[in-house]
């Protein structure tokens, strides 16, 4: 893994100090540079000056709603956000994953969690198409070749699991929403029918996990959607 | 009827009474300065009251003072504060009118208002100016104001006979009784006369002729005379209820109640009057009674009638409508039925049949220890006009050709065939014809049909043809059959039918009442008696209905619920508005604000106005009195009903308010012991932590931050439970509903409790292929996460906990089940409650989590319940309905 400099800046938008003193903490004994600011409007100005490389971004901001911070940052740079949100607030999240967020936590988190998703963020970032083979646990997917092997086997596929799969394998690592996906496999007109993904999902967990009962490669978001696991 | 035996005072009498001074020292103050004709100086009186009033320190504003050109008036004006006039233009004429909104608006202590009589501009908020009074007594603002004998409702049409001029502009006599104080300004006739040619009435010329016309020494003499009556007979009444108030013995009076028989007819105004002044005497209450045959009533006579009642009840009657057809038996039903005393009616007239003649006579003869008066009238209608009336009022002309031509036809028809049948037969097939005529005629046509058949058989059919003669003496008593036997069959059958009619719209109302207090009766909603109250008047009168209901707390509403049919706009709206505070009908053909889209009724409540209802016929049609009526009682029942439900939201929030108190006492206890020990926990290890001594060793620095972690999990643990059970008792749970693989949710579930589940072994039981149902992922996870959570709570370490998962078609059952100590039968429903907590077991834990995963789940139209395992253990099972759904086409 590589990142674009020795200690990649991260912008931190959130109002509670001491949830800032602690992502810092956490941040820079991780080998990052933090940028803070304490609402949106700092937020937005520094993100265009500090020029981070991801921005952690809390949803309860005092001034502005976090999407409409979102928007703004998106508005102009592709640069990685992850939001900060709390439980019941799914629907928050999803806006923001549907508007162009990269990857959502849930409070209280995990310090090591949120290390790993601003990580693969920008790393995700730094490779926008991914070619080749890639591989996920026991399973090879051939982007190329459109050939799936599983422990070495052919997997046969119809052709809108391959074209889940390869959603799936393209944002490796992200969450992606059930709109999202729907819009990105079947079509903006199926961007409610949610059964068309669990179906999918369901054939290809038994087509490629281990165990589909208790998956690894496809995991479920409560709520969001999926997130396929590298 | 009761007399009284003693001197007791009647306590219905007393408390009558009693409420009439409360009223009158709770309510603005009726001052009329009333005298027996114009000139008597009413107006200057006032003036001069006002100023004292001033003196006295009250606010007096004149809210429309009209001084003739009167100099002394004029002079009066001066220092007294007077509000400007609204100018209203009808038909490209300015009207200057009193404004009633500025008054409202001003508020003063005492308005002064000439000329109660007035009868306002079109297109006033009120036809007429006693209204507009009755608006501002009851905004508690005190008026004085003006008024002439002659004005007076009862007084009316003796003033029109004694004087000649027919008054127009009346004020009914409910308005005297409102009055706290008459003052009677009165002069000589002879002074009066005198200061009219002294010009300080009118002007010289108009002088001159008011005194030809109208101010005749003998008129004058006679309003003066009924003037200074009227006046004593007010202080008469108040002298009786000071005396029975006060039990003082007297000639007792009360019990006596009249019944005054009303019609369409013109003569009926003169009896109304007669009623009102000789109840008014007897200080007795009266009824004014209309009794509905199967005759139909021209459009003139429900005109007439409809002003005949709207009379009565402006005098003070109550009014009843029934349905006979023998009018006698009707007033005597009702008069035994409402406890009357005595029955008034018109004085039969010549040339009505003797139809009123027999009335009379079977009225007196039935009607035992009541007592019969018989009113005379004042001026026949000339005797032809009224045939004609009679056959029209009856059933029209058009009747009366068609039900003739009929018979003709039906002659005509059999013309040709008379050689084939013989006459005798045509007779049979022309009296069948008459018989089935009154099926789509009234009785008068009947007849003339009966007697058309008998001409036509003699002259088309009896020997010789063409011929009115009968030679034969057989043929003669054969057309006398004819003819007594076709007129007793039009009567017969006409009167059933007649009879059936009267029958079956009694029997509508009746159905129509029924139906809507059947469907009042189901609702179990404000809403719901919204809904049965606007689709049963569009039922019953075909009509449009808005529908406004107060709030709860007797505010006002904002907007019509949403059941009504007719789309009001604003203007309706704030018509709806002054009705809902006035509690008095306006609207589309009343007096009050006329230009309004409907008609708009009050529903009153006992404490405050429940709301307002709006009646608009189809193609823009008055009610008739009947349908009148029965929208009254429809209103009466649809008001109760309101009522009802009213209450039971104030009894329900009650209810509600005095759960959430006790719940709030019992959150605050568990909360604050839940809170303070993770609190307590944290705190205290967090500060041995930041002694540098103790967290040198790592291993107890180690053991601390577990401490810590642990303590927090448990507090975010609680902080959710708490956040959950807000959204579910705010009534806020809308579960946003998404497929979702039952395998997936369950797999959720225990990967989030899997830190607290580490010491059991969990078990997972799923279905193979891939189970879909529509559920909110997020609630149903937490509902399990609460489930699992219980179990390793509950139950020893190393223990085994179960979930299951399968669906049969209908239902999706989910299982999560352990093999601990289960619960004794009296619990198992009983742990769902909020805090709640089994006797004996071990604290900790919220007492929140298993009444949030009922609420969760019943928000999805499930059930959960607990069961006690047969080989010991308790388990959960949750029953979630499943759906079918579309399977997506593969590609």
């Amino acid at each position: 893994m590589s990142v674009s400099s020795a200690s990649p800046p991260v912008l931190i938008i959130e109002d509670e100090p001491q949830i800032r003193r602690l992502l810092q903490l956490t941040l820079e004994s991780n080998g990052f540079r933090v940028h803070q600011a304490s609402s949106g409007g700092d937020g937005l100005a520094r993100s265009a000056t500090d020029r981070p490389e991801a921005v952690v971004l809390d949803l309860g901001l005092p001034d502005m709603d976090g999407i409409e911070v979102l928007k703004q940052i998106r508005s102009r740079s592709t640069v990685p956000v992850l939001i900060l949100s709390v439980r019941n607030s799914e629907q928050d999240v999803i806006s923001c994953l549907n508007a162009g967020a990269d990857d959502y936590l849930m409070k209280p988190f995990r310090q090591g969690e949120l290390v790993a998703r601003v990580k693969a963020a920008i790393r995700h970032r730094q490779q926008p198409e991914t070619r080749g083979a890639i591989i996920a646990g026991p399973v090879t997917v051939d982007l190329d070749a459109r050939v799936v092997k599983r422990r070495g086997e052919i997997v046969r596929l119809t052709g809108t699991e391959y074209a889940l799969l390869a959603l799936f394998v393209r944002n490796a690592g992200r969450v992606l929403t059930h709109r999202y996906i729907l819009e990105q496999v079947w079509g903006p007109a199926y961007a409610e029918e949610s059964q068309y993904t669990r179906v999918y999902v369901g054939q290809l967990r038994k087509k490629l996990e281990d165990d589909p009962a208790n998956p690894q490669l496809i995991v479920t978001e409560s709520g969001i959607g999926y997130r396929f696991a590298v | 009827m009761d007399f009284p035996e003693d001197n007791r005072p009647d306590p219905d009498a007393l408390l009558q009474s009693i409420r009439r001074t409360e009223e009158t020292e709770s309510k603005a103050k009726l001052k009329i300065f009333f005298g027996m004709s114009a000139g008597v100086g009413k107006t200057y009186d006032m003036l001069k009251a006002a100023h004292d009033a001033k003196a006295h320190g009250i606010d007096v504003v004149v809210g429309i003072v009209e001084t003739h050109g009167r100099s002394e008036t004029e002079a009066l004006l001066e220092g007294l504060v007077i509000l400007p006039r609204k100018t209203v233009e009808y038909r490209g004429t300015r009207i200057d009118e009193m404004d009633i909104d500025a008054i409202l608006a001003r508020r003063p202590k005492l308005v002064l208002v000439d000329e109660l009589a007035h009868t306002n501009a079109p297109g006033s908020r009120h036809a007429k100016r006693y209204m507009d009074v009755g608006e501002i007594l009851d905004s508690g603002i005190d008026v004085y104001s003006t008024l002439n004998v002659q004005h007076i409702e009862s007084r009316a049409d003796a003033v029109a006979q004694i004087t000649g001029t027919v008054v127009r502009e009346t004020v009914p006599d409910s308005i005297l009784e409102r009055a706290d104080e008459v003052e009677l300004i009165d002069i000589s006739p002879d002074e009066l006369l005198a200061r009219l040619a002294e010009g300080k009435v009118y002007s010289p010329d108009r002088s001159k002729k008011a005194v030809e016309s109208f101010f005749r020494l003998g008129n004058l003499t006679a309003l003066r005379e009924m003037s200074l009556r009227l006046t004593a007979e007010r202080v008469d009444r108040q002298l009786r209820d000071y005396m029975r108030t006060n039990r003082i013995p007297g000639p007792w009076k009360s019990g006596q109640r009249l019944l005054v028989g009303m019609s369409g007819s013109p003569h009926s105004v003169h009896l109304i009057r007669w009623a009102r002044r000789m109840a008014f005497t007897l200080d007795a209450s009266w009824l004014a009674v209309h009794v509905e045959s199967s005759a139909t009533p021209s459009q003139a006579e429900k005109d007439l009638l409809a002003k005949n009642i709207k009379l009565a009840r402006e005098l003070g009657a109550e009014i009843v409508t029934t349905a006979d057809e023998n009018v006698g038996d009707a007033l005597i039903r009702v008069a035994r039925q409402e406890n009357c005393t005595q029955i008034l009616i018109g004085k039969p007239r010549p040339g009505t049949f003797q139809k009123s003649a027999r009335l009379l006579q079977e009225l007196i003869d039935k009607s035992g220890d009541l007592d019969v008066h018989v009113i005379g009238g004042e001026g026949d209608a000339k005797p032809g006009r009224r045939l004609a009336s009679l056959l029209e009022a009856h059933s029209g002309v058009r009747q009366y050709i068609g039900a003739g031509a009929v018979p003709l036809l039906v002659a005509a028809a059999c013309f040709p065939l008379k050689d084939l049948i013989e006459y005798q037969t045509v007779s049979l097939i022309l009296l069948f014809t008459v018989a089935l005529l009154p099926l789509r005629f009234g009785m008068g046509p009947v007849l003339l049909a009966a007697a058309m058949s008998a001409i036509a058989w003699d002259f088309l059919f009896i020997p010789p043809v063409f011929t009115f003669s009968v030679s034969r003496v057989p043929d003669i008593l054969m057309l006398l059959m004819y003819f007594c036997i076709a007129l007793v069959l039009g009567v017969l059958t006409s009167r059933t039918r007649a009879q059936e009619r009267a029958v079956r719209i009694r029997e509508g109302r009746a159905v129509a009442l029924y139906t809507l207090s059947r469907d009042l009766s189901l609702a179990r909603t404000k809403d719901a008696v919204a809904e049965a109250a606007v689709a049963n008047i569009k039922k019953f009168f075909d009509a449009d209905v808005v529908l406004c209901l107060g709030q709860t707390d007797g505010d006002i509403f904002t907007a019509p619920h949403p059941a009504s049919t007719l789309a009001v706009t604003g203007k309706d709206l704030s018509v709806a508005a002054w009705v809902y505070w006035n509690e008095k009908q306006a609207g589309r053909f009343t007096d009050t604000l006329p230009s309004a889209s409907a008609t708009y009724y009050p529903m009153s409540g006992p404490r405050y106005p429940l709301g307002v209802l709006g009646v608009s016929l189809k193609g823009d049609a008055k009610l008739s009195i009947d349908q009148e009526t029965l929208l009254e009682n429809f209103i009466r029942q649809i008001a109760s009903a309101v009522e009802r439900e009213t209450l039971n939201d104030i009894t329900k929030k009650a209810v509600v308010v005095e759960e959430s108190e006790k719940l709030y006492k019992t959150l605050f206890n568990s909360i604050s012991h839940e809170m303070r020990t993770p609190l307590s926990a944290i705190i205290g290890a967090s500060e041995t932590l930041l002694d540098d001594a103790v967290s040198e060793r790592a291993s107890t620095r180690h053991e601390l931050t577990r401490e810590i972690h642990d303590a927090a999990a448990r507090l975010n643990r609680l902080v959710e439970n708490l956040l959950d059970m807000t959204r579910l008792e705010s009534g806020l749970i809308r579960p946003k509903l998404e497929w979702c693989d039952v395998r997936d949710l369950i797999n959720s579930a225990v990967a989030k409790t899997a830190a607290e589940l580490s010491g059991f072994r969990v078990g997972i039981d799923t279905p193979g292929d891939i189970l879909l149902i529509r559920i909110d992922f997020a609630l149903m996870e937490q509902v399990l996460t609460n489930l699992l959570l219980n179990a390793s709570f509950y139950t020893p370490a190393g223990s085994e906990i179960l979930v299951r998962a399968a669906g049969d078609g209908n239902e999706c059952e989910i299982t999560v089940a352990d093999n601990g100590p289960g619960l004794p039968p009296d619990a198992l429903e009983k742990v769902f409650d909020k805090f709640f907590r089994v006797p004996g077991s071990r604290t900790g834990g919220t007492g929140l989590g298993l009444s949030i995963a009922r609420g969760f789940v019943e928000a999805h139209r499930g059930t959960i319940k607990a069961e006690n395992r047969p080989g010991g253990g308790l388990r959960f099972v949750i029953r979630l309905p499943l759906e079918k759904y579309p399977v997506p086409e593969s590609r």
